[in-house]
């Protein structure tokens, strides 16, 4: 009997030892990752923090590094990130509800699934590319000698690009630029094809994660499918949602191989008016300094610049934190 | 089932329902009678649920539910009328209290604003009379603003049902309507069935004999046949079902014998 009692406490002692060497593993395993943050951040704040100056928002890219500053890589940012939101939130939102509340279960269905969780795979570069084929050059159908351009008979420019400009129903605010070129517009739809993946599956989590009870409550008092989703699970899934697309957008803001194939530039001396003009985004303007033979540029200049991206950043993750919580329905 | 000088209020001929290839309900034959209480009683699986839920037409809202046979309301077929207009007509109660995660206010205000009433006015009336009716209106009368969740269990399922009478229902159905809640509750919610009979049709399913036999004027005892079907074994007035059933079947499930 005594034998049996003493064998019982050692197999406690033994399970516990195990237990807390899983748990300095799995601590050692966080720790890694917080070492490698605050190293990154120590480092970028002793190259950088003293070269983080007003001159930085307010100048432009210049040759002597005391004038040199990224207002229009931010701006243009800024532009981009608030276009591709705008745009992606409709079409990511509405393929999502499509998908959880329309769409029968069937193989199609299954199909088209399959291909945006893919989707979300694809390397970045790759969406450049299709921007650039889709947005930016449009086939090259308005090129002079296309077959649009001959068989319509399409004022186009004159030089080998072509291109046809015009005023939609004469408004000059409608003012229309075809193809997209290397504009603020085209950076932006590329970056929402970009992003449109993880939005859509995102959203379906949010969406799904209504409670059926509410659904069959509407249906069972004569509400028509629409008005269910308008009043009932749209409202509920919204915080997840916005938290979706803003986390998607604050990955967005870091990409450079898909808005430098597309066609964004790495020198640019004027602030964007219009959609339709060229521009510049923080990642580029980072490259852009990186590569250069001056310390003050590659190693001071783009500390800073990277200092300012991390800063957007945090405003962006801390802004989906906020309309999460302010948003959040209490249970 | 007789129903002496009682008018029909739901017509059921040869009801048969499938989930797929799986046959839940078979050749349901019954009339419900208007402004009674029917309850429907049975073992589990029997399928009363899957029956009283045919009555407003939500198991159309699985995909593989398919329906063989006539269900009329006040002689109309039911799967000739549009879903949303039956529905305004046959409100319905679930087992768990779901309360949507709005104020109490607008909880109520929902049905009719679905149905077009955008009057804040005669929506604060129809929000009183709703509460009134469902005895919840002196409990929250000062804030109607609260959260409808913010409520307890029982003052929860009185706001759904205040929200079902909101639309003006002529039928309201009962799905347990009570088993998730204290005795307390309980009471109070048979308490106001008993009322809402004058005005509506009340059918409502139950596991709880005791429930049926006290609180309802009509009763159908279900049971599932071998294959899972279920079907109707008898039904009656609740008194003589309880105190002199005609089938065996509903003797031996009235006694506990099985179920």
């Amino acid at each position: 009997m005594s034998t049996k009692t003493k064998d019982f406490k050692e197999n406690i002692a033994r399970r516990r030892k195990i237990g807390n060497i899983f748990l300095a593993l799995i601590i050692i395993a966080t720790l890694v990752g917080l070492l490698m943050l605050t190293i990154l951040i120590f480092d970028i704040t002793v190259k950088g923090a003293d070269w983080v100056s007003p001159q930085l928002f307010s100048n432009y890219h210049s040759r002597k590094p005391e004038k040199a500053g990224m207002k229009s890589a931010i701006v243009g940012s800024i532009i981009v990130m608030g276009l591709t939101g705008l745009f992606s939130f409709p079409i990511g939102v509405g393929a999502a509800l499509y998908l959880e509340e329309y769409a029968e279960k069937n193989a199609l269905t299954r199909f088209i699934n399959i291909n945006i969780n893919n989707l979300a795979g694809v390397p970045s570069i790759v969406y450049g590319m299709l921007g650039l084929a889709v947005f930016g050059r449009m086939f090259g159908i308005f090129g002079p000698n296309s077959w649009l351009v001959t068989t319509f008979n399409l004022p186009v420019g004159q030089n080998a690009l072509g291109g046809l400009e015009f005023d939609l129903f004469g408004f000059s605010f409608l003012h229309l630029k075809f193809p997209f070129g290397r504009s603020l517009l085209a950076g932006a739809l590329t970056m929402t094809l970009l992003i449109l993946p993880v939005v859509i599956i995102s959203s379906r989590e949010a969406i799904r994660a209504v409670p059926n009870s509410v659904r069959l409550g509407s249906y069972a008092l004569g509400a028509t499918k629409w008005q269910t989703i308008s009043n009932q699970v749209l409202p509920i899934a919204m915080p997840g949602i916005l938290t979706g697309i803003i986390l998607a957008l604050s990955r967005a803001i870091g990409e450079t191989a898909p808005l430098i194939i597309m066609g964004a530039f790495t020198y640019v001396p004027f602030l964007p008016e219009s959609i339709w003009d060229q521009f510049t985004v923080m990642p580029i303007q980072i490259y852009n300094w990186i590569t250069l033979p001056q310390e003050e540029f590659r190693i001071h200049l783009a500390a800073a610049g990277i200092i300012v991206l991390l800063a957007v950043l945090l405003s962006f993750n801390a802004v989906a934190v906020f309309l999460r919580k302010k948003l959040e329905i209490k249970w | 089932m007789e129903l002496e000088n009682l008018s029909t209020k739901i017509g059921i001929r040869n009801y048969n329902f499938f989930y797929g290839d799986f046959q839940a309900l078979r050749d349901v034959n019954i009339d419900i009678p208007e402004n009674q209480i029917t309850s429907i009683i049975g073992p589990s699986g029997c399928g009363k649920s899957t029956f009283l839920r045919s009555f407003n037409r939500m198991n159309e809202l699985i995909p593989s539910a398919n329906v063989k046979g006539e269900i009329r309301l006040d002689e109309i077929n039911i799967y000739e009328m549009n879903p949303v207009e039956l529905r305004k007509r046959v409100g319905m109660v679930f087992q768990r209290p779901n309360p949507f995660p709005k104020s109490i206010f607008d909880n109520i205000a929902f049905g009719p604003r679905v149905h077009g009433i955008t009057t804040k006015q005669v929506l604060a009336e129809i929000v009183e009379k709703s509460l009134r009716q469902a005895a919840l209106w002196d409990d929250v009368k000062d804030d109607l603003h609260k959260s409808g969740l913010a409520l307890s269990g029982g003052q929860q399922q009185r706001l759904c049902i205040a929200r079902a009478l909101a639309v003006e229902p002529e039928v309201i159905l009962m799905d347990e309507p009570a088993s998730a809640l204290d005795p307390i509750a309980t009471l109070k919610i048979e308490d106001l069935i008993q009322e809402l009979k004058e005005k509506y049709t009340i059918v409502i399913v139950t596991h709880n004999m005791q429930q049926a036999a006290r609180a309802s004027d009509y009763t159908l005892f279900f049971n599932m046949a071998e294959d899972r079907a279920g079907y109707l074994v008898e039904s009656g007035k609740t008194i003589e079902i309880f105190t002199k059933p005609k089938e065996e079947l509903t003797e031996q499930y009235i006694s506990g014998r099985f179920g």
